[in-house]
């Protein structure tokens, strides 16, 4: 038997894999440096919370959270269209703040910093997800049902669409293709994804507050996705085992919890620095980040 | 084909174009020539609705296509050839020509321009698998006009396409555009080297500071005045 840590830390995993390979989608693959997806992530946890705490079942609720999510997503795509690098990425952490000042202050809808707790677990119709060993099961099907759709998706015409928007926006207008519809898509899909994991991570803590989305969550995720290398899924999968499970024996070590913070925020930009000098294009990295 | 009357466009708020009224007819090549900064590059630009256009209309076939977005210029028969080339150096030729035909969505149609582009361009079909990067410059501009011929154009805009090529490939490269002018592609073709552009141009523009200062064929070259201004080293 798995003991409760080592599930626990498998679940945290399988949502920040999703995560992770969403952003790829939109960062790797479309070239959209976009600062804003942690927005996505409290978009559908708390679309899935709100709906199923007052009764939609959850099944519902979870499909909301992605499609609730996607919706902003184009939204912002929409809105963002003609920024692009530094200036798209100040605009989508932008986005960031703006969401995380609506959970903090509309208080009718969110409650506020006091948050939303009793997150009811989710309940499949038939079966109920009580137990976290069945809890990582479904965080399991989900991971992997993702990285399939992801990776259909950047494997198939559209996907190369993508990568050429990534290496050379002009080039693939002049060769007939809208590229602003095409990055709307790809960003509405990668917060789509995003609000999935959103809804994971709701209904695992059953506890959300303003702060579990505050714009220093996108550090970790920005982290894995260079690390395990820009345009591939393999890379994030592995990246996301070695980040999440990195600062891990910190907690053994007898660090009081106001310390193993910062040293975790240490490692990962210790991690970012060595790979910048040394492999540059991540662990299976397809574009170099010079 | 072509016909511009009064275009004044730039960037931003910046006028480069100042007026210009200009014809391409179909089937011929037209060579836009002149100084740096003469607006060349920004003519074509305006074409292809990728600078600020203030006044003026552009006729392709009788229609305004002034301001039509980029993407739907394709649908008319026009493909553009940008300066620098601008492949896909992270994708293989073979994907780059992909690129080029995903305007089609018949896949028998698309392998087969991309198989008529290979018996046009039979450097290409040696190096369909490899990237794009590995080529050399002139074969880049080669697999840039091949990608946009894969469309089927029947007007095909050039910038510079020469710019950082040695002689044998610039040689090489004004010769296929020879050949696929023979091939019914009328052309217009912006170019640094014009003596090369107007030896092959059935009609010559001749900007400056955004004007049309003289037009002619391919006497032009004889003209002292040009010939000092603009050819002084040739």
């Amino acid at each position: 038997m798995l003991s409760a840590y080592i599930i626990h830390l498998l679940i945290l995993i399988g949502i920040y894999l999703i995560l992770c390979l969403s952003l790829q989608l939109a960062l790797g693959y479309t070239g959209l440096l976009n600062l804003g997806h942690i927005a996505f992530y409290a978009i559908g946890a708390y679309t899935s919370a709100l709906l199923t705490l007052s009764g939609v079942p959850f099944i519902v609720s979870f499909l909301m959270a992605g499609i609730v999510s996607a919706l902003f997503g184009y939204l912002l795509a929409f809105s963002t269209n003609k920024l692009k690098g530094d200036y798209l990425a100040l605009a989508t952490l932008g986005f960031t703040f703006v969401i995380y000042a609506i959970a903090l202050n509309w208080t009718d809808l969110t409650n506020g910093a006091l948050g939303l707790a009793g997150i009811p677990k989710p309940d499949l119709g038939i079966l109920q997800i009580k137990s976290n060993a069945f809890y990582l099961f479904f965080v399991s099907i989900t991971a992997v049902f993702s990285y399939l759709i992801i990776n259909k998706i950047v494997k198939s015409p559209f996907g190369k669409v993508l990568e050429a928007i990534r290496d050379d926006e002009l080039a693939v207008r002049i060769l007939g293709k809208n590229t602003f519809k095409i990055k709307n898509y790809s960003l509405a899909v990668s917060a789509f994804f995003a609000g999935i994991a959103g809804s994971l991570y709701a209904h695992y803590i059953t506890f959300i507050d303003p702060s579990s989305f505050g714009f220093m969550q996108i550090i970790p995720i920005l982290s894995i996705v260079i690390i395990g290398g820009i345009a591939s899924l393999r890379g994030t999968v592995l990246a996301t085992f070695v980040l999440v499970l990195l600062p891990e024996p910190l907690r053994f070590i007898g660090f009081p919890s106001s310390v193993v913070g910062p040293v975790r925020q240490i490692i990962y930009a210790l991690m970012l620095l060595l790979i910048l000098m040394y492999r540059p294009k991540g662990f299976y990295g397809k574009v170099s980040l010079e | 084909m072509i016909k511009i009357e009064k275009l004044q466009s730039g960037y931003n708020k910046t006028k480069i174009i100042k007026g210009l009224d200009m014809v391409a007819v179909a089937g011929e090549i037209t060579a836009i020539i002149g100084p740096n900064g003469a607006g060349k590059s920004t003519l074509l630009k305006s074409v292809f609705n990728l600078c600020d256009i203030y006044s003026g209309k552009i006729f392709y076939k009788e229609e305004n296509i002034k301001k039509l977005p980029t993407h739907d210029l394709i649908n008319f028969g026009i493909s553009y050839v940008p300066q620098g080339r601008q492949v896909f150096t992270n994708m293989t030729v073979k994907e780059n020509l992909e690129m080029g035909a995903f305007v089609f969505k018949d896949k028998e149609l698309i392998n087969k321009n991309i198989e008529d582009i290979y018996r046009k361009f039979p450097i290409l079909k040696q190096k369909q698998n490899q990237d794009a990067a590995t080529l050399s410059g002139g074969q880049q501009q080669l697999l840039a006009i091949a990608r946009s011929l894969i469309q089927n154009p029947q007007l095909l805009l050039l910038d510079e396409p020469s710019l950082g090529l040695s002689p044998k490939a610039m040689k090489e490269v004004f010769k296929k555009i020879q050949e696929i002018n023979k091939e019914g592609v009328s052309v217009i073709i912006v170019e640094q080297n014009a003596k090369k552009a107007v030896e092959i141009a059935d009609r010559t523009y001749i900007l400056e500071n955004g004007k049309i200062a003289l037009s002619g064929g391919k006497e032009i070259l004889k003209n002292p005045k040009i010939k000092n201004i603009y050819f002084g080293g040739i």
